[in-house]
């Protein structure tokens, strides 16, 4: 690696890949309760394990963003981190806090953790992906608060490309919209109204940003393009996403007690929210057939081209599917919902991780590329865990047009546990393409164990 | 041979794009928006046409007009700073942006009284559909004059620096691509909302 201080990025990447295996688990637990409805219970209830396996998913790619940042940010400017000591005490602290809160939630019931962890004082709990207590909460702001100042502080002091820019506007963005979590008033829909502003202007607005400069970043690396091409790309992206993700946030404001006029508004804007994520489909693919090396590092650029496809698919198609208030007023809050959550979280967040962990954790580990064994058995991991997503995400389809019809559209419509038991078949088969997604990540981490002998003898 | 090479070279030169491609791009995504708020706008519309020529009548047309006409002075400004640009005039570029600024801040004031009438009778996005279209449609391109203002006070400055000439206008042009781009919008936008029925 270039700078000693990216090594910090490591225990980062570990981490996460790490909590990923966690979140995953807990996946398959939930996906076994949906058909087993006893399963592990009392000892893992059902909205436990959902928190686990949602906030899992939060906290590892949080690590995964910081590693990628610590990697990333030293070599965009071209100077050694501002503190790796406060990176490194940073991490500790968020993987003790991290895994206190996963101890928290599952030793003990919620109403008696929020007792704990003083929620009496101020009340943030019990809100759907904001679960976490008051000192983790907290903690997370220190946390954040301390990587933006060691990585803004980095990048004043070095070159200031567009594309570091772009992830500092990223992440103190999400920092910023995290502070909604401590903002939880009476009124439910204003609670709502501001939830929203976390969750909705994360993942359809700040974290698009982290996303596209990620993005920039290997595809800079790896294909040898300009970088005036690549950074003129990214503008156009960012402003794309900042144009309809943040009125788009109006598709969440259809039925919660908020004024009409945000079917429109969220409507029109939301339903031109797939734009930036095409555009990054089509950004990833230019820069891949203009390359002007061929860098050894294959299956960075595997991951790097699947998650331009797969965002626009997860993020872009399915979220168009149920975005526009016609429509919404039928799938709101149904497995069509759970469908698109499943491949846009993947296609966007989860891919665009693995492929910084794919490209920068072999240079972390003192080579250019892993073997060509190594990059086989993750290209192998990249596509069981891909086709397992797009399963998961077919029959979670099929599931929700089948429970919106038995449900709510049809002339006898049933109670919700009675369609639930009719599509069963679809749930099943959801847990099985679930069981491939995790041999694909059992693969994915072997892929880091392999070795080459012929190479090493050479 | 040399006939066919004289005959491309200025067809080269016309299928050139003025200002830069990312601009366009920016372009067409805003007007990609407003085509999908128009599309909606006739949709509503066409659901109750009785109600939505009802209140139109409420709106100020004179207005209305007075800003077309603001508008496209603006954008024929602009066009004179282009060509000043273009012949290397690098006094006239600052002025006819000036002026161009000018039409916008002229805009933006007509809107405010008509908007201080319109709020003022207690008119609101929650009144109707046709007010609430109305609202949003013209105060989204309220917001593209502002943004377009920026990018013209931004020209203005590079251009009072002397940074435009003959061999480099692309930011002179893209910036006057996206102030037709707010002017072309009113155009559409006006007979739409205040006059069609």
């Amino acid at each position: 690696m270039q700078y000693q201080s990216q090594a910090v990025a490591k225990p980062y990447f570990i981490a996460a890949i790490g909590l990923f295996v966690g979140q995953i688990l807990f996946g398959l637990i939930l996906g076994a309760q949906y058909v087993l409805g006893d399963f592990l219970f009392p000892e893992i209830p059902f909205n436990v394990a959902r928190m686990v396996h949602t906030n899992l998913l939060i906290v590892w790619l949080l690590f995964g963003f910081m590693g990628g940042a610590y990697y990333m940010i030293p070599e965009e400017a071209e100077t050694e981190l501002a503190s790796p000591k406060l990176a490194l005490a940073m991490f500790w602290i968020f993987l003790v806090a991290g895994a206190a809160t996963i101890v928290g939630y599952l030793a003990v019931p919620y109403a008696t953790l929020a007792e704990l962890t003083g929620n009496n004082l101020v009340e943030t709990m019990g809100r759907e992906f904001l679960e976490q207590p008051l000192p983790t909460k907290v903690g997370i702001v220190v946390v954040a608060l301390a990587f933006l100042f060691n990585i803004t502080l980095t990048v004043l002091k070095g070159k200031k490309t567009a594309i570091a820019t772009v992830l500092l506007i990223g992440l103190w963005g999400l920092a910023v919209f995290f502070l909604f979590a401590f903002y939880n008033p009476v009124n439910i829909v204003i609670d709502k109204f501001f939830w929203w502003w976390t969750v909705h202007l994360w993942v359809e607005g700040v974290w698009e940003l982290i996303l596209g400069s990620f993005l920039a970043f290997v595809l800079i690396k790896t294909t040898g393009v300009d970088r005036e091409v690549i950074e003129k790309w990214l503008y156009v992206i960012v402003t794309l996403t900042l144009i309809t993700g943040i009125i788009g946030t109006g598709h969440h404001y259809y039925w919660i007690g908020t004024p009409e006029y945000w079917q429109w508004w969220g409507s029109i804007f939301s339903a031109l929210e797939p734009i930036p994520f095409f555009a990054m489909t089509v950004f990833a693919f230019a820069m891949v057939n203009r390359r002007r090396r061929e860098h050894p590092n294959k299956v960075a650029v595997l991951w790097a081209l699947g998650t331009g496809v797969m965002a626009f698919l997860g993020a872009g198609v399915w979220g168009f599917l149920h975005t526009l208030a016609p429509v919404n007023f039928y799938t709101h809050g149904t497995q069509i919902t759970a469908a698109h959550g499943h491949m846009a979280f993947y296609g966007a967040y989860v891919m665009v991780v693995l492929m910084m962990i794919s490209y920068a954790m072999p240079i972390l580990r003192g080579r250019a590329a892993n073997s060509n064994k190594s990059q086989v058995l993750e290209m192998w991991a990249f596509w069981l865990m891909t086709v397992a997503m797009v399963f998961i995400t077919l029959f979670l389809t099929a599931a929700g047009i089948l429970q919106v019809w038995l449900q709510r559209a049809s002339d006898a419509p049933l109670p919700f546990m009675v369609a639930q038991d009719k599509i069963a078949l679809f749930y099943w088969m959801r847990e099985w393409s679930g069981v491939v997604f995790l041999i694909g990540l059992i693969l994915y981490i072997l892929s880091f164990f392999v070795e080459d002998k012929e190479e090493k003898a050479a | 041979m040399t006939e066919s090479t004289t005959s491309t070279a200025p067809a080269l030169d016309q299928a050139r794009l003025p200002g830069d491609l990312a601009i366009w791009v920016f372009i067409l995504a805003e007007m990609l928006v407003f085509a999908v708020f128009f599309a909606a706008y006739a949709f509503a519309r066409a659901h109750d046409s009785e109600m939505f020529n009802l209140y139109q009548q409420t709106l100020n047309r004179h207005a209305g007009a007075i800003n077309t006409l603001l508008l496209i002075t603006g954008s024929w400004f602009v066009v004179l700073a282009v060509q000043a640009a273009h012949r290397d005039d690098k006094a006239a570029i600052p002025r006819h942006i000036a002026l161009g600024l000018l039409c916008g801040a002229g805009f933006l004031v007509v809107k405010v009284f008509e908007y201080a009438e319109k709020f003022g009778a207690g008119i609101s996005l929650s009144t109707n559909t046709f007010y609430m279209f109305y609202i949003s449609l013209t105060f989204f391109h309220f917001m593209h004059v502002i943004l377009g203002m920026v990018i013209l006070a931004v020209i203005w400055t590079q251009a009072r620096k002397g940074a435009y000439g003959p061999g480099n206008c692309n930011g002179l042009e893209s910036g006057a691509a996206y102030w037709h781009m707010v002017d072309l919008l009113w155009i559409i936008l006006f007979p739409l909302v205040y006059v069609m029925r």
